[in-house]
């Protein structure tokens, strides 16, 4: 494509040097030993000072993880995983008590500082809003595999809003997570899934009781800073009936040589007439220009609409990542329950995604969406594999799916590989993909109104894209139009 | 669990095993073609029928299909012979080259080999194997047309009827051939045939194919066909599959095409209890074009499978595939089409559609339309859709005094109108437009 020609060679010029989170914060941290074994399952749960039960859930899923055998069929390709050379658990060192944020570790603050996360800025909003009339966010931060504060605690608590690190959830509230934990995702859902349910550190937990409306958006930030440490965190979020929650969860590393693992199970029950918005944006360190060192983000998240008129959301911007495995779905169980899914991923480098969905039908009139944008740039890979299927007792059950590939450079590849299953007549099922570059009239229509090339460029993927920023979290829409920008830094200008 | 499959042989692998040790070695072919019949079979031993682990047979199990492998198919005897006369009466009108197979085994005096037309050679498959004929032998195992794949790996193993048609450069052959496979035989056979089609630059063939049965209702078709085009070659190709009822019928369609030329592909599929339809079609050169097409009338538990995978390996292509089901009773419809663009060919034009028409509750359609692209500078789209009849549509015929059930068979000939109305030669189009009334006609609503 000659009209932008600096545009392919910008895009061979960005690598990751610009990543623009790769600083690792200088803080003392606890590990366990290397390597896995079922002490090292036993440590981390004693650690976390868990129940029994919860011990014993953990081992089951270790010794099944024994003789699993990691997943092939993605379109991925990495070196095999030493999973004994890992550390499996990490802490920053703990002091005493942490009374305010004032406690907290500076250097750890400082790191949250450079993301950007507003965190004392927040408190001083608590029960305020703005003049400005911004809404107020609930953050909790997960730093490698503590939460270190949560602020808002209290308000959410007036609300009867459960928000808290999923350890404390199992020491404050063991019979809730006890009800729901594994309930989506079972320990022996997938070889990644199951290594998680044996090693996970922590991740949230969300229980929003019946009626409750939460007042605030609840976000989360995970950010991997120790070497060689996968993070495992798990998040579990229950919508009770009628209940409404919308969470926000970001996602840093450090810029790394060594690839990184990242294993998380997210879980989403949404009973009779809930609705959750689960919305990602995702920034992990992908490597550098040679494919060397980021993140291995191998992701399980389910949504199951448990109850009738439930509704689940996601929303995800995949940016960053060496390697994406992760197909957020839906189980559409309970009757008129509806699932929606929209993604961005854009993958430049040598970065590897393979995403999608699942959209499972089961009870009657469900209806699910799905778009997804693809923009492949530089050398990387970006498949979409997705699955829409609707079981025979799922009448009326409809579905559409739109799925687009925008290639960018003549090195990379855009790969759509869409299931669709119809059990019954009902049914009706719409899908629809394509893949082409970015249309030459529509740059020249742009360059003739005098913009640059880079600025048509820019415009016109913003555009390709619109459908799904539109759906994010006002908060969350701004960070992702940044990143996107940042991404294709170079190639759009 | 993700544990590998392993292998557990079925009575089926173990019948195909003995069968291959004790009549392999009789099998037509020069010592080359037999190590290549080795070599595939080699490659079936190691992993037997595929089962939906494998990911191209995910929607249909063969191995559940295929529970026991019937003895291969015996030579004709009169009887056989004399049943095969009423075979392929639907393409009569346009008064085809008919080549008569009867139970697999070509039967050159029921066949019309008479006043060739300028430039058409017929060859029986048997004696250009024996005669080790190199164009032949070098396309058995051509990877363009095998993709791995192992029930084509099998058909190589044990292929024994067939023609090889070659049509010289530049020659337009007006007179269709038409392939009539006739399956006579009282017994449940096994029958493993293989045809070549080879047209010179710029030659033009139209070929006909029907499969059906007057003997046993039991029986399994392996049945493939290469397809070589020369540059601007052009080949029209019609299958009519009205297998009997329980019929197992896998067939592959591989064609590798060169510079500007033209392939299409045309599947009309009624019989059968288990039908799968693979083509395998491979854009060696710029500019060529490629119309792939087919209609499923699917009742009772019939299943029939199309998949196809289309390899744009050169700049400037285009393809278009539209393939619709109807479907009723418990049948079940599915539909996997892979575009693959490599990295070379900018410019493709490639386009997929599958519609699935679910007349019954209990009907079934699975559509996995994949698109694997490394050029930029494409355009490639694929769509699927799946339904039932639009009730406003047939309340507006009602509403106009036609009965219920003659509104729903209008609209479902409207319906597969879209892919019969693209085929080029009107004899065959009103030969199949025939064929999808009766079936309507015989639904009897």
């Amino acid at each position: 494509m000659a009209a932008v020609q600096e545009t392919v060679d910008h895009v061979r010029r960005i690598d990751v040097e610009q990543y623009k989170y790769g600083f690792e914060t200088k803080i003392e941290s606890e590990k366990a030993p290397k390597g896995l074994s079922e002490d090292i399952v036993r440590y981390i749960s004693a650690k976390k000072e868990e129940p029994e039960w919860m011990l014993e859930w953990r081992l089951e899923a270790y010794r099944r993880w024994l003789n699993m055998r990691e997943p092939n069929w993605a379109r991925v390709d990495y070196p095999p995983i030493d999973y004994q050379d890992l550390y499996y658990y990490s802490a920053p060192k703990k002091r005493p008590t942490l009374n305010s944020l004032d406690e907290v570790d500076p250097e750890i603050l400082k790191t949250y500082e450079k993301l950007g996360i507003p965190l004392q800025e927040q408190e001083v909003l608590a029960g305020v809003v703005g003049a400005d009339g911004r809404p107020k966010v609930a953050v909790d931060a997960v730093f490698d595999s503590v939460s270190i504060a949560t602020t808002y605690k209290e308000e959410l608590a007036k609300a009867g809003v459960i928000f808290m690190p999923i350890s404390e959830a199992l020491r404050e509230y063991p019979d809730l997570v006890r009800k729901y934990l594994g309930s989506v995702v079972p320990s022996t859902d997938n070889f990644f899934a199951t290594l998680n349910s044996a090693v996970f550190s922590d991740g949230s937990f969300v229980y929003v009781p019946e009626g409750v409306r939460c007042p605030m958006e609840l976000s989360t930030y995970f950010r991997i800073n120790e070497e060689k440490t996968g993070q495992f965190e798990r998040t579990l979020i229950i919508a009770d009936k009628g209940a409404y929650v919308s969470y926000l969860e970001g996602c840093t590393a450090p810029k790394r040589d060594e690839n990184q693992l990242h294993a998380a199970v997210v879980e989403l029950v949404a009973l009779d007439d809930a609705e959750i918005k689960y919305s990602t944006v995702q920034n992990w360190y992908p490597g550098d220009a040679d494919g060397k060192g980021g993140i291995y983000n191998f992701v399980t998240k389910r949504g199951d609409c448990r109850g009738a008129n439930a509704k689940i959301a996601w929303t995800q911007v995949e940016t960053g990542s060496a390697i994406t495995w992760k197909y957020p779905s839906c189980i559409l169980r309970g009757d008129n329950s509806s699932g929606e899914f929209y993604s961005i991923a854009i993958s430049s480098g040598r970065q590897q995604v393979d995403s999608g969905t699942k959209m499972i039908h089961l009870g009657k009139n469900t209806t699910s969406r799905i778009i997804s944008k693809g923009i492949s740039a530089g050398r990387s890979e970006n498949t979409y594999r997705g699955l829409v299927s609707a079981h025979q007792k799922a009448t009326g059950a409809r579905n559409f799916t739109n799925c687009d590939s925008l290639l960018i450079g003549e090195e990379c590849g855009a790969h759509t590989v869409p299931y669709i299953e119809a059990r019954n007549a009902s049914t009706q099922f719409e899908h629809e993909a394509t893949t082409s570059k970015i249309s030459e009239e529509m740059l020249f229509y742009c360059m003739q109104r005098g913009l640059s090339s880079e600025e048509a460029v820019a415009l016109v993927v913003n555009g390709f894209v619109s459908d799904v920023l539109q759906q994010l979290p006002m908060e969350f829409a701004v960070e992702a139009q940044k990143l996107i920008s940042i991404s294709l830094e170079g190639s759009v200008g | 669990m993700n544990m590998e499959a392993r292998p557990v042989r079925t009575a089926a692998d173990e019948a195909f095993i003995k069968a291959f040790a004790e009549v392999g070695a009789d099998l037509p072919g020069s010592a080359n073609v037999k190590a290549q019949r080795a070599a595939a079979f080699g490659r079936f031993e190691a992993c037997g029928l595929p089962t939906r682990r494998v990911e191209q047979w995910k929607y249909t199990d063969l191995r559940q299909f295929l529970r026991e492998a019937r003895p291969l198919a015996a030579p004709p005897g009169a009887v056989e012979r004399q049943r095969a006369n009423d075979a392929g009466r639907a393409f009569a009108a346009i008064k085809p080259r008919r080549l008569v197979f009867v139970d697999g085994t070509f039967v050159a005096e029921q066949s019309d080999l008479t006043k060739l037309d300028d430039g058409l050679t017929i060859t029986s498959l048997a004696d250009a194997l024996a005669a080790g004929d190199a164009e032949v032998v070098k396309r058995i195992s051509d990877s363009n047309v095998s993709q791995g794949d192992i029930a084509y790996a099998l058909n190589t193993a044990f292929m024994a009827g067939g023609v090889v048609i070659a049509v010289e450069a530049g020659k337009h052959i007006a007179r269709p051939i038409h392939l009539v496979f006739a399956n006579c035989a009282e017994k449940p056979a096994s029958i493993f045939v293989r045809s070549q089609v080879s047209l010179g630059a710029g030659a033009r063939l139209t070929l006909l194919e029907s499969h059906e049965a007057f003997g046993a209702e039991e029986y399994h078709v392996n049945s493939a066909i290469n397809v070589d085009l020369g540059e601007d070659a052009e080949l029209d190709h019609v299958k009519l599959g009205s297998d009997a009822a329980a019929a197992i019928h896998v067939s592959t369609t591989g064609a590798v095409l060169a510079a500007g030329a033209r392939l299409r592909d045309f599947a009309l599929t009624s019989g059968g209890a288990m039908v799968r339809n693979q083509l395998f079609v491979t854009c060696n050169g710029t500019g060529a074009i490629v119309d792939l097409r087919g209609a499923n009338l699917l009742k009772n538990r019939q299943h029939a499978d199309t998949t196809l995978v289309l390899d744009h390996a050169s700049p400037g292509c285009q393809s278009r595939e539209l393939y619709k089901s109807v479907l009723d009773d418990t049948a079940r419809a599915v539909f996997q089409g892979k575009i693959m663009v490599r990295r070379k060919a900018q410019k493709t034009d490639a386009r997929m559609m599958s519609q699935a028409l679910l007349l019954s509750e209990t009907a079934e359609t699975d559509n996995k339309p994949e698109l694997e692209i490394f050029a930029d500078d494409v355009q490639c789209g694929h769509g699927t859709t799946c339904g039932a009849l639009d009730e406003k549509m047939k309340f507006y015929l009602m509403a106009r005094g036609i009965p219920a059930d003659e509104a729903e068979a209008l609209l479902i000939k409207a319906f597969l109108g879209e892919v019969i109305d693209g085929i080029s030669s009107e004899g065959v189009r009103v030969a199949l437009s025939a064929i999808v009334d009766a079936t309507m006609d015989a639904r009897g609503h």
